[in-house]
């Protein structure tokens, strides 16, 4: 495994920040040669020992693909960040407020992006950042909806994750959220399909394989929104898990559905501990 | 699929005998994880069988499976073990047996069942992502023949 890690640009070994007392150097790259992203970390103990290291989807990716991430006059994705910068500031609804009105500068919500799927006590429910966003859209400005997972969301989404871009995921897995993170974990293990294969059999098994022409990640989220060459825009969680589970020849559950809420919030545990990254580049 | 139904359908009007004697995904006998009897009476043809081992939209076999023997062809996987030899390191009957439903030999593998059209979770239509249509009778990933002719390639991979 570590052999093949070191095919694509090398991620380097980032000393460990200042101010935590860290014995070890962790494994990343400086995203605008400034900002350490962690690529490469000990799997959280949730896991089991399923997985040793966790490691980011970059990992995976070939130089060139991995190049365009590390400086944002390179990531395409940024492009969309810009467009949601302006949405940002746009009034809209009936209440005539932009998010700015309430929540101030987009860069002072760095932090809420790691945390995310999370319980939300005023809701009763777990909820991703997107059904957060609307929630906000609906009830505080009066305005329509977005439609999971299309432009508009998938660019706020990664607006919200570019200013936390470095902090290391952190989603909570106890408390009154258990039960949903339980039934991601169920759905994360299911073989579907008449291929009958689950997320387990490819991305815990199989990562670093080559299952065709693709290189098989550990099907990390810590990068989303990615930037896909392969379709030319930003791409949401869901929709990848939707592409992934039509791959086994099955029946999928729709983007938003308490099904993809309930795996994102799994997955994105998984990643516990690796950086923020979206919006992140890969084929 | 479409294709090869046309085709069967053709046979049965001929040779009505040949087709009753195929035996259905669900009707296949194991003896452990071994499959003796032929599926069709037709024997299999390993040119036939080299096209679906190697064919993305067929058993696409290569997207798990490396070979020499089909170095030709590209993007060969490395989720499963490379095939050359598989003819010396298996008889027919355990080959029919693992290309039929591999779950029988490698128990919890990660190879898809060819021959088998029950016991699934959320089966979709295909690639389509949705689900396949109730009521209709579900197609195996391969058909009897198919499995017969993949088979008849697998036996010619000698080291
Ligand atoms: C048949 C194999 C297969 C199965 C099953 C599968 N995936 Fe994937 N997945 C892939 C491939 C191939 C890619 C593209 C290469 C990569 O990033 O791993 C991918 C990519 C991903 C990515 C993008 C990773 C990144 O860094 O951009 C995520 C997230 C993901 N899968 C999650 C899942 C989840 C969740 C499931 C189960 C619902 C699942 N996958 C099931 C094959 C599979
Ligand atoms: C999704 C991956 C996958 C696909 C697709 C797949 N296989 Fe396999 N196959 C495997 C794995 C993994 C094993 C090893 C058994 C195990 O331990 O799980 C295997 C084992 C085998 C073996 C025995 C291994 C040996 O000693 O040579 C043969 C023969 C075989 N497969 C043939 C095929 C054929 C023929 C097809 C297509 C019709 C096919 N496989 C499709 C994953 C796959």
């Amino acid at each position: 495994m570590k052999t093949k890690l070191l095919q694509g640009i090398a991620a380097v070994a980032l000393a460990a920040s200042a101010g935590t007392a860290q014995a070890e150097d962790v494994i990343g790259f400086e995203l605008n040669g400034e900002t350490p992203i962690v690529v490469e970390t000990d799997a959280p103990a949730h896991l089991d020992g399923a997985l040793s290291t966790i490691r980011s989807g970059w990992t995976f990716r070939d130089p060139a693909t991995q190049a365009m991430e590390m400086d944002d006059f390179d990531n395409p994705g940024m492009l969309a960040v810009e467009d949601a910068m302006v949405a940002w500031e746009t009034a809209e609804g009936s209440e005539g407020k932009s998010c700015m009105d309430c929540h101030g500068a987009a860069e002072d919500m760095a932090g809420v992006k790691p945390v995310y799927p999370k319980y939300v006590e005023s809701a009763g429910e777990v909820r991703t950042l997107q059904m957060q966003m609307n929630d906000c859209r609906e009830n505080r400005m009066g305005a329509e909806p977005w439609k999971y997972d299309a432009t508009e969301a998938v660019s706020m989404e990664a607006l919200l994750s570019s200013v936390s871009r470095g902090m290391p995921v952190n989603v909570a897995i106890d408390g009154p959220g258990a039960e949903t993170w339980e039934m991601g974990k169920e759905l994360y293990y299911t073989r579907t399909g008449q291929l009958d294969l689950s997320c387990a059999n490819c991305h815990e098994d199989n990562y670093d394989n080559l299952i065709r022409a693709d290189h098989l990640s550990q099907g990390q989220v810590n990068g989303f929104p990615t930037y896909r060459l392969k379709n030319t825009k930003l791409n949401g969680i869901h929709s990848r898990f939707k592409g992934c589970v039509r791959d086994t020849r099955a029946e999928t559950f729709s983007a938003g559905s308490p099904e993809f809420v309930a795996l994102e919030m799994y997955v994105a545990s998984r990643g516990n501990g690796l950086s923020v990254e979206g919006p992140s580049v890969r084929n | 699929m479409k294709r090869t139904i046309l085709a069967l359908a053709a046979v049965s009007l001929t040779a009505g005998a040949a087709q009753a004697a195929e035996i259905a995904p669900g009707e296949v006998e194991f003896d452990g994880y071994e499959v003796t009897a032929s599926l069709t009476e037709t024997p299999g043809d390993p040119e036939k069988g080299r096209e679906i081992v190697t064919n993305k939209s067929m058993g696409n076999c290569v997207s798990c499976h490396a070979a020499e023997a089909y170095s030709d062809v590209p993007f060969h996987g490395e989720v499963g073990p490379i095939l050359d030899g598989a003819g010396d390191r298996w008889t027919e009957a355990e080959l029919r047996g693992i290309v039929s439903n591999a779950k029988m030999a490698f128990e919890g593998t990660v190879m898809p069942a060819f021959y088998k059209v029950d016991g699934f979770t959320r089966l979709g239509d295909a690639f389509t992502g949705k689900a396949w249509p109730e009521g209709e009778p579900v197609t195996p990933l391969l058909t009897a023949q198919e499995i017969e002719d993949v088979v008849a390639y697998l036996l010619t991979l000698k080291e």
